[in-house]
């Protein structure tokens, strides 16, 4: 059960322009990894390359998830695979219940492992628990997904997602910009009731602060799309102090 | 406005055979005898240099055809029809089947609320004016039933009128649906609106609806517009609305070789409009809205909002026009049409306009037109649903917000099942997204 990055290389499929250049990592299983740096140093093109975005495209090196390459498969397959990313800014997406949205996954991705459909009162019983720990304000999951949530309210719907879909291999895009600290402790406490032995994350962040709730196992700085140094909690709270000037050029 | 008629002959020995019917007497010797003499002076609005009104639609093919009046009809079954379109037994149904209405249908209700439509000879031709539009003349010239729905009661169920065009088995026939509507001072109800074709012939119709809102009176008026893609469906809705009524259109119109809707309402002081349409093309398809309110007096509030989903090489029009004339103060109005192109082919000419004589009045427009978003899509296809369904999702999705307003739910059930019907051939010619 691992997550493996090999020289990985991408570069914007419409421009050219080089995101990723070179990067290695190893996810094993149960593990939480942080990837900090910052901005423009690849962080976010990394978590969506994981994840297929065709807006990037891969030039070099592999994604292999339990031995097999994931290079070319689709989005949709990478999530009946265990994959799955909480995005940094959550689409809004007009005439779509979170309901919906979010039961059509689910159905997807037990489809294509064989498993038998939800019933819709089964799903409902779920998703209504779900609503209720993540602290979704109950009204809000009855409008259009995303649309008038506020930031917080999106990034807390992301982690409705990933309790509900239940993911082997979570990556978490920035889920912690922009929240108020309550926001950001509910976020967190989502988060940790999900680890599990049988679950790694990947946790992309600029700022350290979601990792004094959320204790990774080992810690990545990523600048100019290369992980240029790793190792335990205590790098993030490092650079947290020191910021990342000491690994840019002058 | 330069027009023309092709086939003057055959509309014309048509003609001599529509007056020779219509009894001595009837108040429509007249209209028809002035719808004629219009449509010949007008003619088919094929020149569109310097034609606001056509001059996104073409009307050549209309005008290339003969277009055959009095033709035989076919007689479907009340329960075939339950299939097509809903009929529910507490609504008040009208059906009428190429232009003939159906005889085991359900009867002019014996309690009040309703008056007989018989009456409605004396009723039609007051608001809609047919010395301006060749296809409201035609319709006056040819119109040989109408049906009249007069509301002076409260409590009265949804009146739903239906028109089906089969085409009798005969190609290029034309039908003349017309309707009138009046609602007495304060009364409220509501009325739906069906045409709905099933020949893959050509076919013409040209449905006219004049509705009268006596002050305080309200109408909900629900409109579906079916067609194949043989058709050609050119309708014209006039509206006149007294002080402090208030009349709400919805609009649901797909598949027609040429669509149209041509829709005006006048406001007295103190009412209120909201006209809101879906319409949906593809192939090459061509559907128009032309759209306007008038703000008379003051204290009128109007809302236009269309949306539209375009695929293949078909176009769409929203002509929105608001006008708020001098005294129209305090006026506030909206205007908004939103677009989503699926394929490079797809055209649409969107053009709110607003015309202001009045100083203080609050009015706002804006048009979109844009693809399915891809991060959109992505976001969807990341959580495990397949391209196809995501591309479904987004779509229908758009359209849902004008589908919940049909919120009658066997109409809201019509116009989804009417979405779902179109959604395989809507994605199948569409090419500006999932080409990566």
């Amino acid at each position: 059960m691992l997550l493996q990055v090999a020289d990985l290389r991408c570069c914007v499929a419409e421009t050219g322009e080089e995101i990723l250049r070179g990067v290695d990592l190893e996810v094993g299983l149960g593990e939480v990894h942080a990837i900090m740096g910052p901005n423009g140093s690849g962080k976010s093109t990394l978590a969506n390359v994981l994840m297929g975005k065709p807006t990037y495209e891969v030039i070099g090196g592999d994604i292999v998830v339990e031995g097999e390459s994931i290079l070319e498969m689709a989005p949709d397959q990478r999530a009946h695979l265990g994959l799955f990313l909480a995005m940094q800014y959550p689409s809004e997406v007009p005439g779509v219940r979170p309901w919906q949205f979010l039961k059509a996954a689910k159905d997807a991705i037990d489809e294509a492992n064989g498993r038998p459909k939800m019933s819709v009162r089964d799903f409902s019983r779920l998703f209504d628990a779900k609503v209720a720990s993540v602290g979704i304000n109950p009204g809000l999951v009855k409008r259009a997904l995303n649309e008038g949530f506020s930031g917080g309210e999106k990034k807390r719907n992301e982690v409705l997602q990933l309790q509900v879909l239940e993911p082997r291999w979570a990556i978490m895009d920035e889920t912690d910009s922009g929240l108020d600290i309550d926001a950001l402790q509910a976020v967190a406490d989502g988060v940790n009731a999900m680890r599990s032995p049988e679950r790694s994350f990947v946790i992309v962040t600029h700022y350290q602060r979601l990792l004094r709730y959320v204790q990774p196992d080992v810690v990545h700085v990523l600048v100019n799309g290369k992980i240029v140094e790793s190792g335990n909690a205590s790098l993030a709270e490092s650079v947290e102090k020191t910021g990342y000037s000491a690994y840019l050029p002058d | 406005m330069a027009g023309e008629i092709r086939h003057l002959d055959s509309y014309d020995a048509d003609w001599q055979k529509r007056r020779s019917k219509i009894p001595k007497g009837s108040p429509l010797l007249n209209l028809s005898a002035s719808g004629w003499e219009s449509f010949k002076r007008l003619g088919f609005p094929t020149d569109r240099r310097g034609s606001e009104l056509w001059k996104y639609t073409d009307v050549r093919a209309i005008n290339a055809e003969a277009f055959r009046w009095g033709l035989p009809s076919a007689r479907p079954e009340l329960e075939s029809i339950n299939e097509i379109v809903p009929l529910p037994p507490h609504w008040i149904n009208f059906v009428y089947v190429d232009g003939e209405p159906v005889a085991n249908g359900p009867q002019l209700p014996s309690r009040g609320g309703m008056e007989s439509s018989t009456d409605w000879t004396t009723r039609i031709g007051i608001i809609a004016e047919h010395d301006q539009s060749a296809f409201v003349a035609l319709n006056s010239a040819f119109c040989s039933r109408a049906q009249a729905v007069v509301v002076d009661e409260a409590g009265l169920p949804p009146v739903h009128v239906v028109w089906i065009s089969t085409g009798g088995g005969s190609a290029s026939r034309v039908n003349y649906p017309r309707m009138v509507y009046q609602g007495r001072p304060g009364q409220s109800a509501t009325l739906i609106e069906t045409h709905v074709s099933l020949t893959d012939e050509a076919l013409l119709e040209v449905p006219v609806v004049e509705i009268d809102l006596e002050p305080d009176a309200e109408l909900s008026h629900y409109r579906f517009q079916i067609s194949k893609s043989s058709t050609y469906h050119i309708a014209t809705t006039r509206v006149r609305q007294a002080a402090r009524s208030s009349y709400r259109a919805i609009s649901f119109a797909a598949g027609a070789a040429i669509g149209r809707q041509d829709m005006h309402a006048h406001l007295d002081e103190g009412a209120e409009c909201v006209l809101h349409g879906l319409y949906v093309t593809n192939g090459t398809q061509h559907q128009s809205n032309e759209i306007s309110t008038t703000h008379a007096k003051p204290n009128g509030t109007s809302h236009q909002y269309y949306k539209g989903i375009l695929s293949g090489t078909s176009q769409a029009v929203f002509s929105g026009k608001v006008v708020v004339e001098r005294n129209a103060q305090k006026t506030d109005a909206e205007q908004k049409d939103l677009n989503l192109l699926l394929s490079h082919g797809a055209e649409i000419d969107t053009k709110p306009s607003l015309e202001i004589y009045a100083d203080d009045v609050q009015c706002s427009h804006g048009a979109t037109a844009g693809h399915v978003d891809e991060d959109t899509l992505f976001y969807l296809h990341s959580r495990g649903i397949d391209y196809q369904t995501a591309q479904a999702m987004l779509i229908r999705g758009f359209a849902q917000e004008i589908v919940d307003e049909f919120d009658l739910p066997e109409l809201r059930n019509f116009a989804s099942r009417q979405m779902d019907e179109l959604m395989p051939a809507l994605q199948a010619s569409s090419d500006t997204i999932g080409t990566a």
